[in-house]
């Protein structure tokens, strides 16, 4: 795991592990968020991410393991002892409370005067971009409104820590990726650490400072958006994030592999001659032209257009038990007048190539 | 759990709000073990004693059913028991379809209209079909001959009681149809018998079969039908107050209790597992059906809903005429002497000013009681294994009947040694059984009202540091409010015409409009006795009334928040 040396840890948990009867939904989970962080907990459904929100939260306590917050271990707290905020995918707004007093929830209760409460109130109201809209209630707001002002009850109380539970996953696709960057702007303005939970990996790469990816119970990788995407540590993490072609090969020898009877030059690592290992590759990664290694004929099977590029299905001589599938840009479509049925010559770089246990 | 060595297993801590909340489920726990399972207890203990309280074993069980009078009771209450199922869910199933999948005219009124039944003792329709059927009843010839004292008048009477439940229920559960099935059918070219065998039907079955077990114990269990027109027919209702009120054999009166609570109990069991499956059938995403105009359908229906209301306006009508003759049949002048309730046995206008103080203290405090331990038990937190108790408890009064409730209370609270002896012939005792009596149903309303609202509202609350009264305070009693309001109007309704567990309990001066209803029956002042099941129908009628201004007026003002614009 890649440390952050220049921030502070704020939340360490430690072999935390949930059970649910014999079922195990979390396991031995150990995870370092820093003071200010803004960190994605990525996964299937049911790969335990929410599972390890609230057991963070308190709501649902963790069987055994131990969670630190700010120095202070808070492992059998319920919630109201500890310190967060948080904003659920259903919003959870008191529907027959002005938005107003849905903002205002947290700061009464820490019985301040009500003049006080009525400017931090007005002042959330400006920052989340909504300041008229205090006296309306929550039925009469869009969806994205609504999170708007789950977000900013959440953040009224200050709190150390802010925990979105797929706070996105019931908006429509544009306002998503909008509230996106809102979310992510407040969360920088305010330096509040957050982890949020997503099934979408498009938010987590676009949001995230780090990303914790998720299966099973475990923990597959933690690492910046930048190290998931190229650098899946696990096969898992290779086929959830993004698109990947993963084909059948055998180690021959130092940096040489064999796919059906085409030899590829690439990186083995521990590896011994005669293992058999899936290799794998990005479509974008996939050259068109001269280049000198791991050069291949390739015939153009299906073309499918997909807007800014066009994502080919590709037939390999020697490699017939698998396609491949490489994303071209329709500006080179154009040039190299690319259609079904043509033979083109492609290359794998060797440094796009990454291999996984069989 | 298996324990991983050197894995110390976390203890949760509890919050402020985790111990006030258990505190609050404790204290309302206490009332139903002190209001129902410690009654309950000693009415069983009850039935294996003899009269100086000595243990006899099965002694009491072995002369019970050594003695044909009394064994005769449990064949006329299983067969009185079906034929009213059978005819009162057949009834409702017609009616509820005629008013879910027909376009006849006056819905609304014809819905109104079948809701009647509630709004009156059990006593009132064994009243009118009396003065329809007795010895100089009006129309007497329809009966060619027989007799309306006995099976038939009881299963007329249980009829009329049990159809708005079978109709609410069956109506319930056809109205989740789903219309792609019927779309479905169609394009397959289904005939309309076929549709209403193969998709109708099935998916109304759970509705039809719950309805059934309602019907079946609401009959077997009922006391005023059969004690005002049943005559010489015995069935163990009447056999548990003949035995108590009768022969004071309380020891035979618990015996027959047990024999009455063992169907009862079943049916209720039964149904649970069916409610349960019902359920499953709701969640599935469907399409809400619109029935389309048929001319001879819905002509055909609206017939039917006009025979079904004639049914009820008619006894209800009857019972209206009976209060208001001087004298039937020899002085038919029209006149309010039936209504001078001072003037006859029965406890006179005390016991209805009483059936209203019981009904208002019903309603406010079960209200409170019924809501807060739902919340208890929906919104607790921890204490998984006490929550369960409290729901089984809670569910338990649905099962016994309330004679036998009654007995039980009088086993419990007249013990000398009981230091709660002291409520016993009070109002206090009254509320106490009538909530316990009714407190399945509003428990069930309220669960139902707190399920539908969003999970998380808590866990936001206790991430905010809000104590749970102020979330339970400003948000969750006033999103409920239309709940509530249901809850309390079946309580103060049901208080009104409730005359099964009070009858045990009543003191001199603590006596009811409903049981005066049965004493002046007894007593032979039918009139009166009609006279004051009237003053019962128009007080729960205006109530009801009232509950609909409410939701329309100030309703509207608190729920304001429902509207989009």
């Amino acid at each position: 795991m890649p440390e952050n040396t220049d921030c502070e840890p704020y939340l360490r948990i430690s072999r935390l592990t949930k059970k649910f009867g014999d079922f195990t939904a979390l396991e031995e989970i150990s995870l370092v968020v820093n003071e200010g962080e803004f960190v994605c907990f990525l996964g299937p459904s049911g790969c335990g991410k929410t599972t390890l929100l609230r057991a963070i939260a308190g709501l649902d306590i963790q069987t055994w393991g131990e969670v630190e917050q700010a120095g202070k271990d808070v492992s059998s707290l319920p919630p109201s002892m500890r310190d967060f905020g948080i904003v659920f995918q259903s919003y959870a707004l008191f529907p027959n409370l002005t938005i107003e007093k849905n903002i205002g929830y947290g700061l009464e209760s820490q019985r301040l005067p009500r003049s006080e409460i009525n400017s931090r109130v007005g002042a959330l109201l400006d920052l989340v971009g909504m300041p008229d809209q205090g006296k309306k209630y929550p039925a009469q707001l869009s969806g994205g409104q609504q999170q708007r002002v789950a977000l900013a009850r959440a953040i009224a109380i200050s709190p150390g820590l802010l925990l979105l539970d797929e706070p996105l996953s019931a908006l429509d696709a544009k306002v998503r990726v909008k509230l996106r960057h809102e979310i992510k702007e407040l969360q920088a303005k305010l330096g509040v650490t957050t982890i949020m939970v997503t099934h979408d990996q498009e938010e987590a790469l676009t949001m995230a400072d780090r990303i914790v990816v998720m299966n099973d119970g475990v923990i597959e990788q933690i690492g910046t958006p930048q190290e998931i995407y190229n650098w899946p540590q696990t096969r898992f993490v290779a086929n959830f994030i993004g698109t990947m072609n993963f084909f059948p090969a055998t180690v021959t020898g130092q940096d040489q592999i064999n796919a059906g009877q085409v030899s590829l030059s690439c990186a083995v690592g521990e590896n011994q001659v005669g293992d058999a290992i899936t290799a794998s590759i990005r479509p974008e990664d996939i050259a068109v032209g001269r280049q000198d290694q791991n050069r291949l004929d390739a015939r153009i099977e299906v073309i499918e257009f997909l807007g800014a590029f066009v994502r080919a299905e590709l037939s390999i001589n020697g490699m017939e038990s698998s396609r491949l599938l490489a994303d071209f840009s329709a500006n080179l479509v154009r040039r190299e007048q690319l259609a079904e049925g043509m033979i083109i010559s492609i290359a794998l770089p060797a440094e796009s190539i990454r291999i996984y246990p069989a | 759990m298996a324990v991983n060595a050197g894995n110390q297993v976390v203890k949760a801590k509890s919050s402020r709000d985790d111990r006030q909340m258990l505190l609050f489920m404790a204290v309302i726990a206490c009332y139903l073990i002190l209001a129902l399972a410690l009654p309950l207890y000693a009415i069983l203990s009850k039935s294996f004693e003899n009269n100086d309280g000595e243990f006899i074993g099965l002694a009491n069980y072995i002369e019970y059913f050594n003695t044909p009078s009394l064994t005769y009771s449990i064949e006329n209450s299983l067969t009185v028991s079906f034929i009213t199922t059978l005819i009162s869910v057949t009834i409702a199933f017609l009616l509820a379809y005629g008013l879910n999948r027909s376009c006849m005219p006056f819905k609304g009124a014809f819905k109104m209209i079948s809701m009647v039944p509630i709004l009156v003792p059990s006593l009132l329709p064994g009243i009118a079909l009396i003065y329809l059927f007795g010895k100089q009843g009006m129309i007497r010839w329809l009966l060619f001959g027989n007799e309306i004292y006995g099976p038939i008048g009881i299963v007329i009477s249980e009829v009329f009681f049990t159809l708005p439940h079978a109709l609410i229920i069956i109506t319930t559960a056809l109205s989740i149809a789903d219309a792609r099935l019927y779309e479905a059918a169609d394009s397959l070219q289904a005939s309309k018998t076929k549709i209403f065998f193969t998709v109708t039907l099935p998916g109304a079955r759970y509705g039809l079969i719950s309805a059934a077990f309602v019907v079946f114990t609401l009959t077997i269990t009922d006391f005023g039908a059969p004690k005002v027109i049943g005559g010489d027919f015995n069935v163990l209702a009447t056999d548990i107050y003949k035995q108590v009120i009768g022969q004071q054999n309380f020891e035979m009166g618990a015996v027959v209790s047990l024999v009455l609570l063992l169907p009862a109990a079943l049916a209720f069991g039964v149904d649970r597992i069916v409610q349960r499956k019902q359920v499953a059938l709701l969640s599935s995403r469907a399409v809400a059906l619109e029935p389309k105009p048929d001319k001879v359908f819905d002509r055909i229906m609206l017939c039917y809903a006009i025979v079904v209301s004639i049914f009820i306006l008619g006894i209800l009508a009857t019972c209206q005429y009976a209060a208001l003759i001087e004298f039937y049949p020899y002085n038919l002048t029209i006149g309010l002497t039936n209504y001078q309730f001072d003037l006859m046995d029965g406890g006179g206008w005390d016991s209805y000013y009483n059936s209203l103080e019981l009904a208002i203290w019903t309603a406010v405090i079960g209200t409170v009681v019924v809501f807060l331990g739902a919340f208890m038990v929906e919104k607790g937190r921890k204490f998984n294994s006490g929550r369960n108790l409290f729901q089984f408890l809670a569910m338990l009064p649905m099962a016994v009947p309330g004679l036998v409730l009654g007995l039980a209370y009088i086993f419990f609270f007249n013990s000398p040694n009981n230091p709660l002896n002291f409520l016993y012939h009070t109002m206090a005792i009254l509320v106490i059984s009538t909530i316990t009596h009714f407190y399945t149903v509003s428990h069930l309303t309220a669960v139902t009202a707190l399920k539908q609202m969003d999970r998380e509202f808590e866990s936001v609350a206790a991430s905010l540091k809000a104590p749970f009264y102020k979330t339970l305070g400003k948000v969750t009693v006033p999103v409920c409010l239309p709940a509530i309001l249901d809850i309390s109007i079946y309580l103060f309704v049901n208080a009104m015409t409730t005359v099964s567990a009070v009858v045990f309990l009543y003191g001199p001066h603590t006596g009811l409009a409903s049981v005066a209803v049965l004493n002046m029956d007894d007593a032979g002042d039918i009139a009166p006795a009609a006279a004051m099941g009237m003053m019962i129908f128009y007080t729960n009628a205006g109530v009801r009334l009232l509950h609909g201004l409410l939701s329309r007026g100030v309703l509207q003002k608190t729920q304001s928040w429902r509207n989009r614009t």
